[in-house]
């Protein structure tokens, strides 16, 4: 009897896991694919461990570690304030020009990380995309969040120099999450189109470092936007990064000309930019462990 | 009630082989469209015939929940890609695979260690890719550690370990998965005697807890040890399902009825070198008869035919023999007084060694054949598991057991010369007068 009662408790306990057990039919994808969202949700710690793996590894064995993310903007600003605040004697607008061209190289620094980093993601982890089943938006979405902290400690010196020139932000300055939102959207929507193509067409990783210079100088980095002519507005703020450095003034510094147009389109373009490659990369996505 | 854990229908897997070649660059790519167009219909051609090849050909199959199962072949038989596909790491070409319970794989292990971070950072980065949870790995990290013995290099980077260390903790974490359904690739076939004793004490243990597993090796005697059904693949098929030691038998006879001859028939498949090329191995009573169980004090001889494809070689047969446990009992080289320092004219030789009685112990052994060239050292071909034979201690009281009836253990019985002398009865007292004056 006892016995009895015992299969019958065994017996329902394992009806109840069963139930529960998860069940996932493996078939050859036809046309484009669900996003599958969720999926990514599931695998939210591994991602938090990739962002961590990257952060730990990034300055390993280099002697001044970490100073490298401070001395990286900071070298290039110092630079283009000899070059162009001083001698070509680039207008400003009535800011002084360190920190004007510190305050967009932040988030272009950020961007062109992620970038890079994101590009060529997939071929830098072969190795785990042929060996372990894992939603593969984790791996450039990983090395676009790790550059965030770079970010966040470059930011720091940006406080001081807008300390030191004393300039007072507005309420514009409560924007700043969303811009620091934006930008990171705008480099995994780029991010996503590069890996996935890189991973067929290994000619993206020489693109890259080209590419990144040519999108520099149509920056408004060094320069202010309203030295481009009226009639090439529109084309010009076609550059979703446009938008974004003239944002990051307007929050900041308080004083960027006609932002309101270029951030509206650059949101635009971001919006299309990123849901196209996030299609694309889901797409690709089935061919990546046969193909890298 | 459904106790289907994996069920796999019709699975085929197509590949395109020359791909990565061919279109690596979108130079090539270009180049390829024109050359396509100027060549437009020899290229459909190639298409067909030569650029793909069926990795999988409606392969289907259940597995229970709570069965181990075996999965054995040749290489390039498929095998692989079968589990890549049930994990979900590459797509079918046709068919599907339904996975009741969350799937974990030790598809080679240490993937996604990274060399510069610690032992502990990569417990927790390779847990994570194992798709554990974070919680989950703080939970089993001592017995982890415990595991991997590798306590005192916990908080030194990976780059600094021994292959052995780098293995171990890689194994250990792999181990302490707890997935309902596990998919294990070729992952014993590392470590030393002892570490791969504790692995295969972990997969039993993984057994016994009722979870399923799909388990891909080489070796035939991991496969009979650790699992009760085997299903055999083949260019893309399965050509047996069932019981472990008939799918067993039947693969390494291929069709001869027997696993203690082995005969490649067709020279294209057969293992080889650019010197020599394995034909058939044999394991033999001394009388000469093909046998596959041989009394423990009996002696047998093993051979290996091959034929020699190119002269001039100094070449070295060699056997190795080891237990169902995958563990090296001894291996052989050819000590042949004649053809030992001979180079060797083109055509067909067998060499032979002879195993005395009252060696091996009790159990199934398996042989695996290879040869090398010398001077320099070249590796020609290397059979796993070529045959395999059965060695049974009766008890009739003439081999190393005696009159002992119970478990031995051990690899070897060695029949060895034992004396009992009787001292006398004064002579325990003066031995204990020696030990009190010393």
């Amino acid at each position: 009897m006892s016995n009895g009662r015992f299969f019958d408790g065994k017996e329902s306990k394992k009806a109840s896991v069963l139930e529960t057990l998860p069940h996932l039919t493996i078939r050859p994808s036809r046309g484009w694919v669900s996003l599958r969202l969720r999926d990514l949700w599931e695998y939210r710690e591994l991602l938090y461990f990739l962002v961590w793996r990257d952060i730990k590894v990034r300055y390993k064995q280099t002697a001044i570690g970490a100073v490298w993310v401070i001395l990286q903007p900071f070298l290039t600003m110092i630079i283009f304030s000899i070059f162009f605040g001083r001698l070509a004697k680039l207008p400003s607008n009535g800011i002084p020009y360190p920190v004007f061209t510190y305050c967009a190289l932040l988030p272009w620094q950020l961007f062109t990380n992620a970038l890079t980093g994101s590009g060529n993601s997939l071929i830098a982890n072969k190795e785990l995309i042929t060996k372990v089943y894992f939603p593969r938006l984790i791996i450039p979405l990983s090395s676009v969040l790790s550059g965030l902290v770079d970010f966040g400690i470059a930011f720091i010196v940006l406080l001081g120099m807008i300390l030191y020139y004393g300039i007072v932000p507005t309420v514009a300055v409560l924007t700043l999450p969303l811009l620091v939102l934006f930008t990171t959207i705008t480099a995994l929507a780029v991010g996503l189109w590069l890996s996935a193509l890189n991973v067929q067409y290994r000619d993206v990783y020489y693109t890259i470092p080209l590419l990144t210079q040519v999108w520099l100088f149509s920056t408004p980095i060094a320069y202010s936007s309203s030295l481009v002519p009226q009639k090439w507005r529109i084309l010009y703020s076609l550059n979703p990064m446009a938008g974004v450095v003239e944002g990051f003034r307007w929050a900041l510094l308080g004083k960027s000309d006609e932002v309101g147009g270029l951030v509206i389109v650059s949101i635009v373009m971001v919006v299309v930019l990123f849901t196209g490659g996030l299609v694309y990369f889901r797409h690709m996505e089935s061919s990546f462990a046969d193909v890298v | 009630m459904n106790d289907i854990a994996i069920r796999v229908q019709n699975l085929s897997k197509q590949y395109r082989i020359g791909q990565r070649r061919r279109h690596n660059t979108l130079r090539d790519k270009l180049t390829d469209t024109i050359i396509q167009t100027l060549l437009n219909r020899q290229k459909k051609i190639n298409d067909q015939s030569d650029n793909t090849i069926w990795a999988l050909k409606d392969v289907s199959f259940e597995v229970k929940r709570g069965e181990v199962v075996g999965i054995i072949g040749p290489n390039g038989a498929g095998k692989s890609t079968l589990l890549k596909i049930i994990t979900g790491v590459t797509e079918p070409t046709e068919g599907y695979v339904d996975v009741y319970g969350r799937v974990g794989s030790l598809l080679e292990i240490g993937t996604g260690f990274h060399s510069e971070l610690t032992g502990r950072e990569n417990i927790y980065l390779n847990g994570a890719i194992l798709g554990m949870k974070k919680a989950e790995i703080q939970r089993k990290f001592d017995e982890i550690v415990a595991f991997s013995e590798i306590e005192k290099f916990l908080d030194t980077p990976v780059k600094h370990y021994s292959s052995g260390m780098y293995m171990r903790l890689a194994f250990a974490v792999a181990a302490h998965l707890e997935p309902e359904i596990l998919l294990v690739d070729e992952v014993l076939s590392v470590g030393d005697a002892s570490f791969q004793k504790k692995c295969f004490a972990k997969m039993e243990e993984i057994r016994h807890e009722g979870r399923t597993v799909l388990f891909v090796s080489h070796s035939v005697a991991a496969i009979t040890r650790l699992c009760e059904r085997t299903i055999l693949i083949e260019e893309g098929e399965v050509s047996a399902d069932g019981l472990s030691h008939q799918v067993v038998s039947f693969y390494l006879s291929s069709g001869n009825g027997t696993t203690a001859e082995r005969i490649w028939p067709n020279p294209e498949k057969a293992p080889q070198g650019e010197v020599v090329r394995l034909c058939a191995v044999r394991v033999r009573s001394v009388e000469g008869h093909l046998i596959d169980t041989i009394d423990i004090t009996q002696p047998l001889r093993v051979e290996m035919e091959y034929e020699v494809l190119k002269p001039g070689h100094l070449l070295m047969p060699h056997f190795a023999f080891s237990n169902e446990e995958g563990v090296l009992a001894f291996s052989a080289h050819d000590l042949d007084p004649v053809w030992r320092r001979r180079p060797r004219p083109t055509g067909l030789y067998v060499s032979t060694v002879w195993i005395p009685g009252n060696l091996l112990a009790e159990g199934t052994f398996f042989v695996g054949a290879g040869i090398d060239t010398i001077d320099p050292i070249t590796f020609q071909f290397y059979e796993y598991d070529a045959v395999a034979f059965q060695v049974n201690d009766s008890f009739e009281r003439d081999s190393a057991r005696g009159d002992y009836t119970g478990e031995m253990g051990g690899i070897l019985r060695p029949m060895l010369k034992w004396s009992t002398q009787y001292e006398g009865d004064g002579a325990i007292s003066k031995v204990r007068d020696g030990a009190t004056k010393l």
